[in-house]
């Protein structure tokens, strides 16, 4: 990890394996990563590639069986999340750490008024009375951009469209002042003008609120416009991590590579024939002993075939797991 | 359509597609949602034509009212030589063969089931007096033109990743030889990798059997790669159409500039300085549009004529289609 100031959430080697009725899915595979106070780190990959089950991991959202957190460290505020207590995670959790999830169609109780949802973790964590509770909810709801906020409060989710919805969450998430906000694919649901709405709200809370968030997409588009930092993930793994200036210009995995140049764009030259990344993503059915990309990968020899690429550190916070140097054009060494 | 040579396979004329609101204790109706509500275009043989717009705009239920997959309200359908807008449907079977639909979510469309062979012969049984072995045949020949390994014939469609999936679906949809196939956001399921892998064998198959699509997406970047011409709608209502570089490069329609705008780029450098404009609130409700033009409750460049006066779908430059009373004065002058 390159240096700078001290990390608020620092993950180390976390790995996660679910059991399922054909045998065990390595899911998260020695994920490590840090995030700095007030950055914006993007987690990018397709699905399957485990950038939510690492999130969830590390909060112990996942229902033990069939998820098995095997190994790893995540320290958030002198505390190793992975060995705490369940009310101290629970603290932590809508407190300190908020959550954003996918969906605002299903991640608010229908019977619920919005006004309540948000007053919980209000009075949970805050430790806030009702009238105090309501009065902060208000003032969230208009943070996140919700008009005629006061009357708003006891309206149900189904009287809010997604964009709004999605804004509700925010407000949730927020209600405790958190030092890290997860959003996971926050704005995949939404429609482009919408997307478009939440991501600037995003830009200005960040400013207004200084908190470091982690945000899960697989829009490179959305990351590019929104991200300080980028981690690409693949097959459970951290296969490249860069500032977002350097991903874009100057990739070193060819996953990233070949999923920059695959996505067509609405500006610049149109290419004729769109570049395909052949095959499918892989299920890690074990713990990776070759590259995961290998399959798909064009640049890949044999020693792809027997070693699994370790995080080449490439300077100035640039890291990638790949055999082969981009830079030279030759392997590295062994 | 204009001068061109070309001559239209599909040509829709103010067609309507409007949903009934029933409610009460006796399920009175009480009003319809206007889903599609006049809209009209030409699709070019051989061309794609891209239909954009967001969740809730119309543009899948114009795609299969265009195939008459509902009885519509009204107007004019005319498919390869065919008027199909008020044929029954048991009339319509005959002429199925000739438009087909890949629909979007492959896990849904295809019968669990079923084999994968039976899907792809289904519509052979169903419309041709081949023999088995005749369909098998097909059914392979398909098989290889979608890229799936004719080995897996006999497996069940949840064997098989998205993006193979839909290859069987575009298999079932391209055994009848089709002329002319609505492809409804048959992508939008699929992760990137796998996308740009189906978008390229749609390229290849229009190339090989000379097909016409019309492709409801709203995925824009996806849209300028593989379309001819675009069209963009916004509740119900087609407001641009247009040739691709010229819809890009300059979009006329207010509507048509917020919904490019809001497309993120995935380049930093582009991304921190373009000025985005910011549509405020959501779309309204298409059971109770606003008065005038439909766009005028979150339009940058509202006036006071558009509150009241709907504005008229007309042609402002050659090929170049859009209805909004920016333009109309530059018409009137031009004429």
């Amino acid at each position: 990890m390159p240096d700078g100031a001290l990390p608020v959430l620092d993950v180390q080697n976390l790995k996660t394996v679910f059991q399922t009725r054909s045998g065990e899915v390595h899911a998260v595979n020695d994920v490590s990563f840090s995030l700095r106070p007030g950055e914006l780190l993007g987690v990018v990959g397709e699905s399957g590639s485990g950038k939510s089950v690492t999130m969830m991991s590390l909060l112990g959202l996942l229902p033990t069986p069939p998820a098995d957190v095997r190994g790893g460290t995540v320290m958030f505020d002198d505390k190793d999340l992975l060995n705490v207590d369940s009310k101290t995670l629970r603290d932590v959790r809508g407190g300190k750490i908020g959550f954003v999830f996918q969906d605002p169609m299903t991640s608010l109780n229908p019977v619920y008024t919005v006004g309540m949802q948000i007053m919980e973790p209000l009075r949970k964590h805050m430790g806030m009375n009702k009238k105090q509770a309501a009065a902060r909810a208000q003032e969230l709801l208009e943070l996140v951009g919700i008009p005629d906020a006061k009357r708003r409060l006891s309206d149900y989710p189904h009287q809010f469209s997604g964009g709004m919805r999605q804004r509700v969450m925010i407000a949730i998430a927020l209600a405790c002042d958190p030092q890290v906000l997860i959003a996971d694919e926050p704005t995949t649901a939404l429609d482009v003008t919408i997307q478009a709405q939440i991501l600037e709200l995003m830009k200005e809370l960040r400013t207004k609120l200084g908190m470091a968030v982690i945000w899960i997409t697989h829009d490179l588009g959305v990351i590019a416009g929104i991200a300080d930092r980028v981690m690409v993930m693949y097959g459970g793994q951290v296969v490249e991590h860069a500032t977002v200036e350097d991903l874009f210009t100057d990739p070193q995995h060819p996953y990233t590579r070949a999923l920059l140049k695959t996505i067509p764009t609405i500006a610049g030259e149109r290419a004729a024939r769109l570049t395909v990344i052949e095959g499918q993503p892989p299920i890690m059915k074990d713990a990776p002993a070759s590259c995961a990309f290998r399959d798909r990968c064009d640049v890949a020899f044999d020693r792809c075939a027997v070693e699994n690429p370790p995080r080449y550190d490439l300077g100035a916070g640039h890291d990638a797991a790949c055999f082969y140097d981009a830079r030279t054009g030759a392997p590295r060494d062994a | 359509m204009l001068d061109t040579e070309q001559k239209p396979l599909v040509s829709v004329r103010d067609l309507k597609m409007h949903f009934p609101i029933h409610a009460g204790l006796l399920r009175r109706r009480v009003g319809e949602v206007k889903a599609v509500d006049g809209i009209s275009f030409d699709v070019i043989e051989g061309e794609t034509l891209g239909l954009v717009g967001e969740s809730g705009c119309g543009k899948s239920t114009c795609g299969r009212a265009v195939l008459r997959l509902y009885d519509i309200t009204s107007g004019e359908i005319m498919i390869d030589g065919d008027e199909i807008g008020a044929t029954s449907q048991a009339q319509l079977r005959t002429k199925r063969p000739t438009m087909q639909m890949v629909f979007q979510d492959p896990q849904a469309s295809l019968n669990p089931r079923m084999t994968v062979e039976a899907i792809i012969k289904e519509p052979l049984d169903e419309h041709t007096k081949l023999s088995e072995a005749e369909k098998r045949e097909k059914v392979g020949e398909l098989m290889d033109a979608v890229g799936l390994n004719r080995q897996f014939a006999k497996r069940y469609p949840q064997a098989f990743s998205g993006g193979q999936r839909q290859r069987i679906g575009i298999a079932r949809a391209l055994a009848l030889n089709p002329k002319f196939i609505v492809c409804d956001e048959p992508i939008a399921a699929l992760d990137v990798s796998i996308q740009a892998q189906v978008v390229n064998l749609l390229e290849d198959l229009q190339e090989q059997f000379g097909l016409t699509y019309l492709f409801i997406s709203h995925d824009l970047s996806m849209v300028r790669h593989i379309a001819t011409r675009v069209a963009v709608m916004y509740l119900g209502k087609i407001v641009e159409l247009a040739p691709r570089e010229a819809l890009y490069a300059e979009p006329l329609h207010p509507y048509t500039k917020a919904l490019l705008s809001a497309v993120p780029e995935p380049d930093p450098s582009l991304a921190k300085t373009s000025e985005r404009v910011v549509l405020q609130g959501d779309v309204p409700s298409p059971a109770n549009p606003p008065k005038g033009c439909n766009f005028c409750t979150r339009c940058p460049s509202v006036m006071d004529i558009c509150k009241t006066t709907e504005p008229t779908y007309f042609e402002v430059q050659p090929g170049r289609f859009t209805a909004c009373h920016l333009y109309e004065n530059n018409n009137d002058t031009a004429e």
